[in-house]
């Protein structure tokens, strides 16, 4: 009953190294035309391609829900953009069995220009729905994404939120035979990342197969029955999720801890909450982010920077330290607040790392990271019910209604004072 | 080899369509069962192109009219009561209108089929569609335009108590011509533009130089005999003379010019669609 839907056999993808950020003006093409003659002496470096992938073959059985996992950088996005076919394979086949559909990012193919009704259907057809399809399912789109009031606003006045919970909407009604996505249940407010989680477990149960990359571990251990570890563009391990994810994590560690030196500079090797998680629960207490570095090099006159970044990214906090030393090895970095009151959602934390002094006193940057996983803050809303009007603390607040102790008069003879005084200050 | 998973060979299963991804290959076929099996897709692009090219102007789809109308009279005015153009007994509205349809169009089309790829890059990196469907669509959408902008000359041959004739019956062959025109050397100039930026500010002044090259402020007429093998090589002296001929009567019914630009539409455009898919297979990897 559960035949092969997804056969990869020997895949590989080269790049040309500086190929993926640049784009060639014809000028640098002409230069490379006319000094090649006097280069040929000179062999191709080897270094000049790297595998971002290299013989990986798999396969994956009807309504599997496969995870995968490995360091950025690995080849996992580029896994699925082969096999989504957005991008093609250097070596190697991969066969699939069935209609595919690609979530390689939330709201993808809308338009800011178009309303919400006609993002609907844009997106919905980008993705690969049929118009028959978006029409049946539009109601329920509608109201999972709770936009029912702005279908006929353009999507360029929606709060972030709106937009995430719409094209989420539209996402998670793509029922195709397989399904490919790409850690894009890591935006969106909590809740709704719990929603559509749900409704992935659905359509797994539905006989559709799913593979999915996140960093969110406890994502991947929730969804997915089988794991492939890639590593440098290779499978490293396949097999049952736990089994697969205690490995990986055992071998993350002991990479940081044995051999900080493979890391060269310092880097930033995860962050976490008092309670060992990246979920805060409850920003009216004390808090505590811990923050694990690895340097090979001592620092001395350190300045370390944390900024924390709303999804709209405005910077809703940040905190500087001042004239620490590091020690080779592995460290935490801790910090604590007395109070975090953030508005239930998900926030980015971007941390810096100076040597002798910081930007304004002529330090130089070690390291400058975006933190992975995000912080999501998933906190009961205090403030404003209605988003446009609530701002970004999120802090509970008293209401009583008196009379009126003193009248009119009396304010106003204050008032005057008031300004009498200053006069006279200013005289 | 590192096989990992229960299967060791293809089951193949009936039920569903097998997709085989592969190194790139055969990059020279049209994929017409592709681009029509993704023909909902091209129409929502051409909808999606329609509904916001003039989102947040006061007038709207007016300036489909407006554009040809005010370059018409500024071409009666200067080439022709000014510089005493020669518009072979024609009225010069109706003279220049009749060439402004088809050319407007055309350039219009050509410049947005060249900016899909670089603008819709977004899109290309995290979805799969046959891109030919983005320069396709763009020509396609802009036939919106030239139908509002050929009611309005109606209009203006109204003004003139002229009549259309069975010639007009033509006019779809030209227009065909003019679409693909437009999508064959759009197709080049995407798929350079992916790759070569320089492309962005090549285009106005190929636009420019194309329009002078085109019998669109002259009679073809005035071109000398000696030259005119090498003038009926543009495909768009074949469109714009065609339109004339067919709304307004003026010079011959459609001949070996005609033909001749079809050939050499058909040759670029074929070439242009083999160019096109093999930018296609590593644009991605370059955007």
């Amino acid at each position: 009953m559960s035949e092969t839907v997804i056969f990869v056999e020997g895949l590989g993808k080269r790049y040309r190294v500086g190929e993926r950020e640049r784009y060639f003006a014809l000028r640098d093409v002409l230069t490379r035309a006319i000094t090649a003659p006097f280069q040929r002496g000179r062999q191709r470096r080897p270094t000049d391609h790297l595998w971002a992938l290299r013989d990986v073959s798999f396969d994956v059985r009807q309504g599997e829900v496969i995870g995968l996992i490995g360091r950025n950088g690995a080849g996992k996005t580029t896994l699925l953009k082969i096999l989504s076919r957005i991008t093609r394979p250097t070596e190697g086949f991969a066969e699939m069995h069935g209609r595919v559909g690609s979530l390689l990012e939330v709201g993808t193919g809308f338009h800011p220009e178009l309303t919400g009704r006609e993002n609907i259907y844009l997106s919905g057809a980008i993705l690969g729905m049929s118009k028959r399809e978006i029409d049946q399912k539009f109601d329920i789109i509608v109201a999972l994404a709770e936009v029912e009031r702005f279908l006929d606003t353009p999507l360029k006045h929606f709060s972030t939120g709106m937009q995430m919970r719409l094209a989420f909407a539209v996402a998670v009604h793509l029922e195709p035979e397989i399904l490919l996505v790409d850690e894009v249940l890591a935006v969106g407010d909590l809740a709704f990342q719990k929603k559509c989680l749900g409704k992935m477990e659905g359509v797994s149960k539905s006989g559709r197969t799913i593979l999915f990359v996140s960093h969110q571990i406890n994502q991947i251990r929730r969804l997915c029955k089988r794991v492939l570890w890639i590593d440098a563009g290779q499978i490293r391990q396949s097999g049952p999720a736990g089994e697969v994810i205690a490995a990986y994590e055992a071998a993350m560690m002991k990479s940081a801890q044995e051999n900080p030196a493979a890391f060269g500079a310092p880097v930033f090797l995860g962050w976490e909450l008092g309670e060992g998680e990246n979920i805060l629960r409850d920003g009216s207490k004390q808090v505590t982010l811990n923050f694990t570095i690895s340097t090979q090099e001592a620092v001395r006159r350190g300045h370390f920077g944390v900024t924390i970044r709303n999804d709209e990214g405005v910077s809703v906090g940040g905190w500087g330290f001042d004239d620490f030393s590091l020690e080779p090895g592995v460290q935490q970095l801790r910090f604590t607040l007395p109070y975090l009151p953030l508005r239930p959602g998900t926030y980015t934390i971007i941390c810096s790392l100076f040597n002798n002094g910081n930007n304004l006193t002529g330090g130089k940057l070690l390291e400058l990271w975006n933190a992975v996983p995000f912080l999501a803050v998933d906190t009961l809303p205090l403030s404003h019910q209605q988003d446009a009007w609530a701002g970004i603390l999120n802090i509970a607040a008293d209401f009583e209604i008196s009379a009126h102790t003193r009248n009119r008069k009396e304010v106003r003879g204050q008032a005057a004072m008031i300004e009498a005084e200053s006069k006279f200050d200013a005289k | 080899m590192n096989r990992v998973g229960a299967a060791t060979g293809t089951t193949h299963l009936t039920k569903f369509p097998i997709v085989r991804i592969t190194p790139p290959a055969r990059w020279w076929a049209i994929p017409f069962g592709e681009l029509w099996e993704y023909r909902e897709l091209l129409y929502f692009f051409v909808w999606r192109d329609i509904k916001i090219r003039y989102k947040q102007t006061a007038i709207g789809a007016a300036w489909a009219v407006l554009q040809p109308f005010l370059t018409m009279l500024v071409f009666s005015l200067f080439f022709g009561r000014l510089a005493h153009i020669p518009s072979e007994g024609l009225p010069y509205p109706i003279f220049y209108y009749s060439a402004l349809l088809p050319w407007m169009y055309f350039s219009a089309a050509l410049q947005n089929a060249t900016n899909t790829i670089v603008e819709n890059q977004r899109l290309i990196t995290k979805v799969y569609f046959p891109r030919l469907a983005l320069p396709l669509s763009s020509v396609l959408s802009g036939l919106i335009d030239f139908g509002i902008s050929f009611l309005m000359f109606l209009g203006i041959m109204l003004y003139y108590g002229m009549r259309l004739t069975a010639a007009a019956l033509w006019l779809p062959a030209f227009i065909f011509l003019a679409v693909l025109t437009a999508l064959g050397v759009g197709l080049w100039l995407a798929a350079l533009n992916a790759i070569y930026r320089d492309v962005r500010y090549v285009l106005p002044f190929l636009v420019q130089f194309w329009m002078f090259a085109s019998p669109v402020a002259y009679p073809s007429s005035l071109v000398p005999e000696k030259w005119r093998w090498l003038y009926d090589l543009n495909p768009m002296a074949g469109v714009i003379d065609g339109f004339r001929w067919s709304l307004a009567g003026h010079g011959d019914p459609p001949g070996r010019l005609f033909f001749l630009s079809a050939g050499v539409v058909i040759l670029v455009l074929l070439g242009g669609v083999a160019y096109f898919q093999k930018m296609e297979t590593t644009v991605v990897d370059v955007v």
